[in-house]
């Protein structure tokens, strides 16, 4: 079992002065394994306050990143997943499942994990499952009106993976739960 | 020298012991045979010992122990001897034909003790006739200890009430009496000590006196810890006594320490209700005493007793201890002309730490103090005493611990009087730590006013100042302006008009704080006004309403408000930033429906692009958030969309490298066709730009082939093939099976070719391109049949990337 911190688009100081108090208490060092971020930090304070949580820390650059050696997209394998990131400014139309997709197949990963539209959202597709945390901050977004702040952390275990995503509404944290596996490498025998 | 000297008193104090062991080893034989005769022989020949004056203090004390120790077992003799029928009057008197003085008057104090324990004579008489005798001694340190041990013998023996010495002739006055004698005289003998010898071994002998100042302080203890000393006594008979002493002495050290030491042992209560009668003596004493650091003990005892229990805080009230304490320290300050700056900081933050304890709710007590300070500070000028600058921080970081809310410190009219005599560092760690009060208790800053003074406050942060021209540590000066910008985020208010004179103060104040300033600044400023631009959009009717008040905030001012605001980057130059925050706009503009204002705001962002972003790679980021912005705005007529487009693609197709404007050129595809809006699906153009996109593939192709010898990948076309699906899946009739048939042998003939270089991504991307084609044909439905009529050639190469 593998804990995996999914968040992006915190956007301080420009758009939040701080994470939430009560993300930041619920967010301790030890219990994570990898953190990814889609990026948007924006400042080094932040990538510092991350690096405390968990050491192994894996960002995509977004645009108003400080720190311009972010790559635009990276892959990694946690388990039997093979993850992709990135921050999804890239990807026109913004936010766009179909898109998205493309940017899936490019990386061929099991996992994408995108940011920008500060909408949490969770989709299977092909096999596949396509993340977005959602802004960790609540950050302003002209793509979403009235962000909750949201994170998400991925239970990686064997073929599974269980999505928990924990949202910030009127000052209590909602937590939902999201259950996928993974189908075994597909099968093309029939053609 | 003084190694010779240590060493003689080294051997000095071995023969003093010598000595007193001797005769001790007699005094004992003498006692074990009940000998008395013998046993005060030899304990007087013993405690003869105690005549020298080569010792120091230090060593002297060494010597007094053993006596002391001795003096036990004698007592204990004389004890047994009254019990026996031997008359304590007559071995009184005996004890007095000691030959010398001082040992005379040693074994009368201990003959006295085991007289008033046999209560044979009224304590009073005893005590009153031994702290009499004691003036035979006046040699200081032998009178000091020879009184240490009449008052540790008779501390048991004091007529207190509830003692068993009390009667109806002794009673407690006669006990604080003989105390308060024996503490005038020792003191009496310690200040004179200051006066013997030579006048350069001065700062030897205060070390010497501050050894013994524990001896004449015993007694203010053992005034404390008599019971019948209540209120009335303390404050008719004690406190005057002992001040009277205090005072007359006219001796620094004796004072300072004697002021403390009361301060120290006598109860708070006490203090609360004599406060007049101990301030009245601060200023008469000398003026070279630490008076601000006694005084503020004082101040530190009484706050803590404040803030042990609220039931006690009626008490202060009562006696004003605020206007007593205030005015004391100003007779303080002023009197001592010379008390450097810091000294008289130190005292009024410890007052207003008072007065925040007691008078919580008196704004105006805490004000009247940093009044008084700005009073003494204006004589002074910016301060650079660092002590001095540290006290000031302390003084000003009181009332933010103690309201944890700068807004109540911000209705002290005295507060950024203060800070103006800051030294620029000390100014900005001052902002600091009002910053971090600010985001620690979540304070919202809720009106334009108390904005425009929290920023007075914060200057040295804000802007430049005159003649500042220091280094600074580039990541010091990030982490003060993302404090600032986190600031910037607390500001706010519910109310939209008033929200608005928040952003107006703010811009104000930012737009001060030059290039290097601007790039923190203007971001959470512009962040911030268009929450407010979303929330009027929520809230007004977006209708032009006639009967509009003219001066009532709108979309409209607050986008004029941003173009001057992003404009203010240009001077940095900060061109990639202006371009981010002017395309948000731009989105923003657009939910409001106003057409030329997010015209005006691409144009601006268009000019930065053609004009100011010169870095390739930066290019093809602006161009992407260009595109991604454009192709989600609705507000754009025909004409004025046209000419946007027109420009994104022709910016991508400029762009340096090939596959970025290939890249660039299929992106702007979607900028023709938009998903949920009828009036925006031009398949024509959709194709135009893949086909554009194929040829710069192929291009890129061709260069590759010229400048390295094979054709590089063809993840591009790959992708292309991708967008070809996509538009097709959108229903874009433009799109047809025959041309994705066609790309798709396009590419595996490429992949086949000897001379393409092998990419494992662009297979991969193929291979899992191919395997969505096949899910989707087994989807079935509208898009499984969509799905169906592309036919994938089964040639060798594709089966084997299905296999992969």
């Amino acid at each position: 079992m593998v804990l995996v911190l999914a968040l992006g688009d915190l956007h301080i100081p420009h758009r939040a002065p701080d994470l939430p108090a009560k993300f930041k208490s619920m967010l301790v060092p030890g219990k994570i394994q990898h953190i990814i971020c889609t990026g948007n930090l924006s400042i080094k304070e932040v990538h510092d306050y991350l690096r405390t949580l968990c050491p192994d820390l894996h960002i995509s650059r977004g645009e108003y990143d400080e720190d311009a050696r972010y790559p635009e997209t990276k892959t990694l394998t946690i388990g039997q997943f093979k993850l992709g990131l990135c921050h999804g400014h890239q990807v026109v139309p913004w936010g766009d499942l179909d898109s998205l997709a493309m940017l899936q197949r490019q990386l061929d990963v099991d996992i994408l994990v995108t940011g920008h539209t500060h909408q949490f959202t969770a989709y299977k597709h092909e096999g596949g499952v396509v993340i977005n945390p959602g802004s960790a901050t609540g950050a302003y977004s002209n793509i979403t009106y009235d962000v909750n702040p949201s994170f998400v952390l991925m239970d990686i275990d064997g073929l599974r993976v269980v999505v928990y995503v924990y949202e910030l509404i009127d000052g209590e944290v909602k937590v939902d739960k999201i259950d996928f596996k993974k189908t075994t490498a597909p099968t093309h025998s029939a053609h | 020298m003084i190694a010779d000297g240590v060493e003689n008193e080294e051997k000095w104090l071995a023969a003093g012991i010598a000595g007193l062991q001797q005769n001790a080893f007699y005094m004992h034989r003498a006692l074990d045979s009940n000998n008395l005769r013998d046993a005060l022989k030899y304990s007087a020949q013993m405690l003869s010992e105690l005549r020298t004056s080569k010792l120091s203090p230090h060593k002297y004390y060494e010597l007094y122990m053993r006596a002391f120790d001795e003096l036990r077992k004698l007592e204990m003799f004389f004890k047994e001897e009254a019990r026996r029928g031997c008359s304590i009057i007559d071995l009184y008197e005996l004890v007095q034909h000691a030959g010398n003085i001082l040992p005379r008057l040693y074994l009368l104090c201990t003959v006295g003790s085991v007289y008033i324990k046999s209560k044979e004579a009224p304590a009073k008489d005893v005590l009153k006739d031994l702290v009499e005798m004691c003036r035979g001694i006046q040699h200081p340190v032998r009178g000091l200890f020879l009184r240490s041990y009449l008052s540790q013998v008779s501390r048991d023996k004091l007529p207190d009430i509830g003692s068993e010495y009390e009667g109806d002739a002794d009673t407690v006055v006669d006990a604080v009496e003989f105390v308060l004698q024996n503490f005038t005289e020792m003191n009496k003998l310690w200040v004179r000590m200051q006066h013997q010898g030579p006048a350069r071994e001065k700062e030897k002998r205060e070390k010497e006196r501050s050894e013994l100042r524990d001896l004449v302080g015993k007694n203010l203890h053992v005034l404390s810890q008599i019971e019948g000393v209540d209120l009335d006594m303390y404050k008719d008979t004690v406190l005057p006594r002992v001040l009277e002493q205090v005072v007359n002495c006219k001796d620094e050290i004796a004072q300072f320490y004697l002021m403390d030491c009361i301060i120290q042992v006598f109860p708070d209560e006490y203090h609360l209700q004599t406060l007049e009668i101990l301030l009245g003596a601060c200023p008469q004493l000398q003026p070279s005493v630490d008076i601000k650091t006694v005084l503020s003990r004082l101040m530190e005892r009484l706050s803590n007793y404040a803030a042990s229990s609220a039931e006690v805080l009626p008490e202060f009230l009562q006696v004003e201890a605020f206007s007593k304490l205030n005015n004391a320290i100003g007779k303080v300050i002023e009197a001592q002309v010379d008390m450097p700056i810091f000294g008289a900081v130190t005292l009024y933050s410890s007052l207003l730490t008072f007065t925040l304890h007691v008078h919580p709710d008196r704004l105006d007590y805490a004000d009247q103090v940093l009044g008084a300070c700005v009073k003494k500070l204006s004589s002074k000028g910016k301060l650079d005493d660092s002590k001095a600058t540290k006290q000031i921080v302390a003084l000003l970081s009181a009332p933010l611990e103690k309201y944890n809310d700068i807004v109540t410190a911000l209705k002290l009219s005295n507060y950024p009087r203060v800070m103006e005599y800051l030294d620029l560092e000390t100014n900005k760690i001052m902002a600091t730590v009002i910053i971090q009060s600010i985001m620690k208790n979540n304070t919202h800053i809720a009106t334009a006013d108390k904005v425009e003074a929290l920023f007075e406050l914060m200057t040295g942060l804000i802007k430049d100042l005159d003649g500042a021209e220091e280094e600074v540590d580039e990541d010091d000066f990030k982490d003060e302006q993302n404090s600032v910008a986190r600031l910037i985020q607390m500001l706010y208010n519910d109310d939209q008009e008033e929200m608005f004179q928040i952003i107006c103060t703010v811009k104000k104040h930012i737009m001060t704080g030059g290039p290097k300033r601007l790039p923190f600044t203007v971001p959470p400023l512009v962040f911030s006004s268009l929450k407010l631009v979303r929330r009027l959009q929520g809230s007004q009717d977006q209708e032009e309403n006639p009967f509009a008040d003219e001066s009532s905030t709108s979309p409209k001012k607050i986008f004029q408000l941003l173009n001057q605001t992003i404009e203010a980057l240009l001077i940095v130059p900060a061109p990639e930033l202006a371009l981010r925050l002017y395309l948000q706009c731009a989105e923003a503009a657009n939910d409001c429906d106003l057409e030329p204002v997010a015209y005006e705001f691409f144009t601006q962002a268009y000019i930065l692009y053609e004009e100011e972003v010169s870095d390739s790679k930066a290019q093809v980021t602006a161009l992407h958030l260009i595109i991604g912005t454009l192709q989600r705005m609705h507000v754009f007529g025909v004409e004025n969309r046209d000419t946007l487009t027109h420009k994104a693609t022709g910016y991508s197709a400029k762009l340096l490298k090939k596959p970025d404007q290939c890249r660039a050129v299929y992106r702007c595809a979607h900028l023709f066709w938009v998903d949920d809006q009828d009036n925006m699906k031009d398949g024509e153009r959709v194709l135009i730009c893949l086909k554009r996109a194929l040829r710069i593939a192929n291009a890129a192709q061709q260069m590759s082939n010229a400048a390295r010898g094979n054709t590089g990948s063809v993840s591009l076309f790959v992708e292309i093939l991708n967008k070809y699906l996509y538009f097709y899946e959108k229903g874009n009739p433009q799109i047809t099976v025959a041309a994705i048939q066609s790309l798709i042998e396009l590419i595996t003939t490429e992949m086949q070719s000897d001379n393409s270089a092998s990419d494992p991504a662009a297979d991969a991307f193929l291979a899992s391109t191919l395997r969505y084609l096949q899910f989707q044909k087994q989807k079935g439905g509208a898009i499984g049949e969509k799905y169906e009529a592309i036919k994938v050639l089964v040639n060798d190469t594709v089966v084997i990337f299905t296999e992969l």
